[in-house]
C-alpha cells in the first residue's frame, strides 16, 4: 500500500485501523486483489456477445456451448509464487483456477499451460523448468483435470524468472450456475476443505511487489502448499452440493483468503458479513486473528447456505471426508465484522475493502523497432538453428507427464494447432493459448493483436468457430512509465483485434511487478481462446504423399522477434503487424476451405515462419515435400527472409489435386508452393535446392527437447 | 441387462469415462462410492486414479478398504473383476493378482499411446481380440512397471510391442517384466490392465480397440 491510500484508508475510517484491519486491507488494496493499475484501461476490451452469457466480474466466465451446455472459463498467473517455489508455485496456480471454474458450478475439463523460462543452458532456469512442469503434472494429474495444451518458451529476458499461466475451462448445464455474491441476509457461510496454516500469508502482497536477490529465502512462506488429494474431494464434493440446487454463493479461497473471499461475495450487492475466525481449523497452533483472516492456505471453498440447509450440504462433504464449519453469517449492514472468541477484533464499512480507488501512473511512449539487416547466412544454417531451437522443438517431454486424456475427451492431443476435447457426439471444444512477448517487446500494440491472430489462426486450423477470449496480462512494475505505457498499449491491441474478429472477453488475469531486481520482464499478454468445432469436419496436420502444398496470406519483411533473429542474435526490426481486416478474409476463408472438405492438412504459420510450419506438417505425417518457396507469395526476394519472416494472417494447408480450382477461388492470397511426398524434405528457391533433408533426421531434432535438458547422451 | 459397479475410491479419476464405456459397450453401468455394498451386481470394475493420492503406494490403501472383502467374494465366485492402471495395482496390493506395479523405469509420470500385442485371447476380457493381434490403447501412469518373481506362472495377457508385435526393449515405456502390460489371475476372472481401454473407446478419441475389451467382458458375464 502507498502512504497516500493509508491516508485515504484513515479518512473514510475516522480512525486508525487496528492490527486485523490493517492485515486486511493490505490484502484488499494490493495490486494483485483489486486491480487497482489495471482497471481503468480493461473497460476498453469487449466482453458481450451472442456467445457471452456472462462476461468478467465473477471467478470464471461463462460462454454457451449450446443450449444445455455452457463452458466456464478463466486465466490466472502464478508467477512469483513459482520463480521462488517452482513446483510449489506452479501446482498451486493450477489448484487456484479449477477452483475459480469449479464456483461457476461447473466442473473442470481441461487445462492450458503457457509458461515461459530463461534460456535451458542456465543450471538455475532448468531447475525452474523441471519444478514447474512436475508441479503442473502430479497436481492436473491427481485432480484427474487433463492439461491439453499449453506453450512454453525460452528467452533470456527471464533468466532465474519464470512466468507460469494457466487456463482452465469446465462445461455446466445452464441450471447448475451458481453466482459469487449473495443477494440476500441470514445465510450462513460454511468454510470447508483443508485447514488454514501460515502458508501464503501475504501472497497478493508479495505478488505486487518485484522479487529481491534473495526472494528464495525471504519469501517461502508466501507460497502456499498444494495438496490435490483434498483438491479432488473438493471437485466433486461441491458438484455434488452445487446439484442439490441449495447453494446460494460459492467462492473459493484465492488470493487475499477468507477476507477477499467473504468479503466480495457479502458485499457485491451491498450486504456485509460477521465471521467468527475463531472457528476455522487450523494446520499450526497460535495463529493470531489477523494471520487467520489473510492467509491463502489452498484448497478452501466458501459457501452460502440457508440456515436449514446447512445440515445437508455438510453431510456432502463428509461423505468426502472434508473438514467443514460454520464461519460466519451474512448480514443485512453493510459492515465487515471479525470475532475471535466473541469478541470483535475488527469492523469496518465493507466497502473499504471491496472499493478500491485505482491508479493512473505516468505512461512514456517508446520504441525499440528499427531497420535490421538480416545476416547473410546459408539456408540450412540458418533453418537448423531456428528448427532446432528450444522455442520450436517438440514439447513432448512436457505433456507425456501430463495425463492429458484422463475424463476420455481429448480428441486433439498436444502438438497440434489446438486442443479439441468431445463435448457431446457431434461437437468439441477447441482450446488454445498463444503469446509473443518478443513481438510486444518490439511493439505492444501489434503483439497484443498478433495474440489475438494467432488465437483464432489456431482455432481455425482445426476446423473450429471462434467463440471467446481470455487475456492473461503479465508486466512489469507499472510504476515504470515505459512499463505503463506498454500495457496500455497492449490492451488497446487486444481491444481492437478482439471487435475485428466479434470475440469478446469474458475473464482475465492482470499481473504485475514481474522483474527481478530492476529487470523487467517484455510485456507479456497471453491470450486462451475457445472454438466449436464438428468433430466430423477437423483437418489433419500432417503431410500425406501426393497432396499439393498451398500458403495462404502475403510474407512480409517482417523478422523483427522473430525466432531467426533471435537464434542470430539481431536485434531490432519491425514486429510483423496485423492487417485485421486480411486477417479475417483469411481466417474465414480457411474455414470455409475446412468446412467443404477442401483440404485434407491445415497448419498455422507462427514462431518459425513457413520453413518451421512446413517442417511440423513433415513430422507429424511422415511425409516429405518438395516446395519452391521463391513461389511464395511475398514482398521480398530473400529465401532466409521468405522462409523465416513471421507475418501474420498465413496458414499452409495441403489437399488433393482436383480441389485446386476451388481453394483458389477461396482465397485472395494463394499459391501453390510444391507438394508431398518421399520421404526428404526439399526446399528450392527458383529451382535450384536450397536443402535437402531426410524427415527422419527433422524428426529426430525436432525430439530434441530430452538432449537439451541433459537427459540423453 | 447386466450390471456393473464402477468402484469410486477418494483420488479416484477415471470412473466416468469407464461408466461411459462399459455403456457403449451394451451393460448398464453404475458408479459407486467405496462405502457402499455391492450387491445387486454382476461384475466390478476398479477404474484408474490416485487412489487415497497413491499415499504409501499406489492403490495400498485402497487394497485394505471393507468394500475389497465384496471384490475378492466375486472374485471367487467366478465373476468378472477389471482394473485398470490404479485399479491393477489395487488387484496386485489386494492379493488378487500376482505381482507388484514398480515406478517406471524413468521415474516420471507417462502418457502415452503404445501399441499392446494380444497374449491370451481366450480370458473372459479378450474373447474378442485375436492372439496376437496388435492393438492400440494410451497408457498414463507413474508406477506401471510390472514385476513378478516368476513370469511362468503369470498368465499374461497384454505385451507393450511395436506396430508389427514384436517385443522388444525400445517399445517397454516403464521397463515391465517381459514387456507385460495386462495379467490376468489363472482362472481368467480378474484382469488387471495398465493401458486406459476406457480412453480407447471412441474413433473420435483415437482408437475403438478398448471397446472390444468392454464388449468382451459383458459378453461373457451376461452368459
Amino acid at each position: 500500500m502507498f502512504p497516500h491510500e493509508e491516508n485515504l484508508i484513515r479518512e473514510r475510517l475516522g480512525k486508525e485501523p487496528n492490527e486485523v484491519e490493517k492485515a486486511m486491507l493490505e490484502v484488499m488494496w494490493s495490486e494483485h486483489a483489486s486491480y487497482k493499475s489495471s482497471r481503468p484501461f480493461l473497460k476498453l476490451l469487449p466482453t458481450e456477445n451472442e456467445h457471452v452469457v456472462l462476461g468478467p466480474g465473477e471467478d470464471a466466465g461463462i460462454v454457451k456451448f449450446d443450449d444445455e451446455t455452457w463452458i466456464a472459463i478463466g486465466i490466472e498467473s502464478h508467477n512469483h509464487p513459482s520463480a521462488v517455489e517452482p513446483y510449489g508455485g506452479a501446482a498451486t496456480g493450477v489448484g487456484g483456477i479449477v477452483r475459480d471454474i469449479l464456483c461457476m458450478g461447473a466442473r473442470p475439463i481441461a487445462l492450458l499451460d503457457p509458461i515461459r523460462f530463461g534460456p535451458l543452458e542456465g543450471e538455475r532456469n532448468r531447475y525452474l523448468f523441471q519444478g514447474v512442469v512436475k508441479g503442473i503434472a502430479d497436481y492436473g494429474n491427481r485432480i484427474g483435470v487433463p492439461t491439453v495444451g499449453g506453450e512454453t518458451e525460452f528467452d533470456e529476458s527471464l533468466d532465474n524468472y519464470v512466468l507460469v499461466n494457466v487456463a482452465c475451462v469446465g462445461i455446466m448445464r445452464p441450471e447448475h450456475l451458481v453466482h459469487s455474491y449473495v443477494t440476500e441476509p441470514g445465510l450462513k457461510l460454511i468454510l470447508v476443505g483443508n485447514r488454514t496454516g501460515r502458508d501464503g500469508i501475504h501472497g497478493v502482497t508479495f505478488a505486487s511487489e518485484e522479487l529481491s536477490e534473495n526472494a528464495e529465502e525471504e519469501d517461502r512462506s508466501a507460497v502456499q502448499i498444494p495438496d490435490p488429494f483434498t483438491e479432488k474431494l473438493l471437485i466433486e464434493a461441491t458438484l455434488e452440493a452445487v446439484y442439490t440446487g441449495k447453494v446460494r454463493a460459492l467462492k473459493d479461497l484465492g488470493g487475499g483468503g477468507l477476507t477477499c473471499a467473504s468479503a466480495e461475495m457479502a458485499g457485491k450487492k451491498g450486504f456485509g458479513a460477521v465471521i467468527h475466525a475463531d472457528r476455522v481449523p487450523l494446520r499450526e497452533p497460535n495463529m493470531a486473528p489477523a494471520e487467520v483472516m489473510i492467509s491463502e492456505s489452498q484448497e478452501r471453498m466458501l459457501f452460502a447456505v440457508k440456515d436449514e440447509d446447512v445440515g445437508e450440504i455438510g453431510r456432502i462433504f463428509e461423505k468426502y471426508g472434508l473438514e467443514w464449519i460454520v464461519v460466519g453469517e451474512i448480514i443485512a449492514e453493510s459492515r465487515y465484522v471479525v470475532l475471535w472468541n466473541g469478541e470483535k477484533v475488527a469492523d469496518l464499512p465493507i466497502d473499504l475493502l471491496t472499493d478500491v480507488p485505482t491508479i493512473e501512473w505516468e505512461m512514456r511512449p517508446h520504441s525499440l523497432e528499427s531497420n535490421a539487416k538480416t545476416p547473410n547466412i546459408g539456408f540450412k544454417e540458418a533453418f537448423e538453428l531456428v528448427w532446432g531451437s528450444p522455442n520450436v522443438v517438440s514439447k513432448r517431454w512436457i505433456w507425456e507427464q501430463y495425463d492429458h486424456e484422463v475424463q476420455g475427451r481429448t480428441v486433439l492431443k498436444p502438438g497440434r494447432d489446438a486442443a479439441v476435447l468431445r463435448i457431446n457426439d457431434e461437437y468439441g471444444l477447441a482450446f488454445v493459448a498463444d503469446g509473443n512477448p518478443r513481438h510486444s517487446h518490439l511493439n505492444p500494440y501489434q503483439g497484443a493483436m498478433g495474440a489475438v491472430a494467432e488465437v483464432v489462426r489456431n482455432l481455425v486450423s482445426v476446423g473450429a468457430e471462434p467463440l471467446a477470449l481470455v487475456d492473461n496480462l503479465n508486466f512489469a512494475s507499472p510504476e515504470m512509465p515505459e512499463v505503463y505505457w506498454s500495457f496500455a498499449e497492449t490492451v488497446r491491441g487486444l481491444a481492437d483485434a478482439a471487435k475485428a474478429f466479434g470475440l469478446a472477453y469474458v475473464s482475465g488475469n492482470v499481473s504485475f511487478y514481474n522483474e527481478v531486481v530492476d529487470r523487467p520482464i517484455k510485456p507479456t499478454p497471453v491470450v486462451a481462446g475457445l472454438g466449436k468445432v464438428k468433430l466430423e469436419e477437423i483437418p489433419g496436420m500432417g503431410l500425406s504423399d501426393g497432396l499439393l502444398i498451398g500458403v495462404i496470406g502475403v510474407t512480409r519483411r517482417e523478422l523483427g522477434g522473430s525466432e531467426l533473429y533471435s537464434v542470430l542474435g539481431v536485434e531490432g526490426g519491425f514486429a510483423p503487424k496485423v492487417d485485421l481486416g486480411v486477417e479475417r478474409a483469411n481466417a474465414e476463408a480457411v474455414m470455409g476451405a475446412v468446412r467443404a472438405g477442401l483440404v485434407k492438412a491445415v497448419h498455422d504459420v507462427s514462431v518459425g515462419g513457413i520453413a518451421a510450419a512446413l517442417a511440423e506438417m513433415a513430422v507429424a505425417g511422415c511425409a516429405g515435400f518438395t516446395v519452391d518457396l521463391s513461389g511464395v507469395p511475398a514482398e521480398m526476394d530473400n529465401p532466409i527472409e521468405v522462409a523465416f519472416s513471421e507475418s501474420h494472417g498465413r496458414y499452409v494447408v495441403a489437399f488433393p489435386e482436383e480441389n485446386l480450382d476451388a481453394l483458389r477461388a477461396l482465397f485472395k492470397d494463394f499459391a501453390v508452393i510444391g507438394k508431398a511426398g518421399g520421404n526428404e524434405a526439399v526446399f528450392l528457391w527458383n529451382g535450384m535446392e536450397l536443402m535437402r533433408t531426410p524427415v527422419a533426421r527433422l524428426e529426430e531434432i525436432h525430439e530434441s527437447l530430452p538432449k537439451l535438458l541433459g537427459e540423453e547422451g | 441387462m447386466v450390471r456393473f459397479a464402477v468402484v469410486v475410491f477418494p483420488g479416484t479419476n477415471c470412473d466416468f469415462e469407464t461408466e461411459r464405456a462399459i455403456r457403449k459397450a451394451g451393460a448398464e453401468a453404475e458408479r459407486v462410492w467405496y462405502k457402499t455394498s455391492l450387491k445387486d451386481f454382476d461384475g466390478v470394475v476398479l477404474p484408474g486414479g490416485f487412489s487415497y493420492a497413491d499415499y504409501l503406494r499406489a492403490g495400498a490403501i485402497a487394497a485394505r478398504q471393507e468394500i475389497m472383502e465384496e471384490v475378492k467374494e466375486f472374485a471367487r465366485e467366478g465373476r468378472p473383476v477389471l482394473g485398470i492402471c490404479n485399479g491393477f495395482q489395487v488387484l496386485t496390493e489386494a492379493g488378487l493378482l500376482p505381482g507388484a506395479l514398480r515406478p517406471n523405469k524413468t521415474p516420471r509420470f507417462i502418457c502415452k499411446w503404445v501399441h499392446l500385442r494380444v497374449a491370451d485371447g481366450e480370458t473372459p476380457f479378450t474373447q474378442f481380440y485375436e492372439p496376437g493381434e496388435v492393438i492400440r490403447m494410451p497408457i498414463a501412469h507413474a508406477e506401471g512397471n510390472y514385476y513378478a518373481d516368476d513370469p511362468s506362472k503369470v498368465r499374461v495377457v497384454f505385451q507393450y510391442s511395436d506396430e508389427e508385435g514384436n517385443i522388444t526393449d525400445e517399445v517397454n515405456p516403464n521397463g515391465s517384466l517381459l514387456n507385460i502390460a495386462a495379467v490376468a489371475n489363472e482362472r481368467g476372472n480378474i484382469l488387471g490392465t495398465m493401458p486406459h481401454p476406457e480412453r480407447a473407446s471412441d474413433r473420435f478419441l483415437g482408437s475403438e480397440d478398448g471397446l472390444r475389451l468392454f464388449k468382451s467382458m459383458v459378453e461373457w458375464a451376461r452368459r
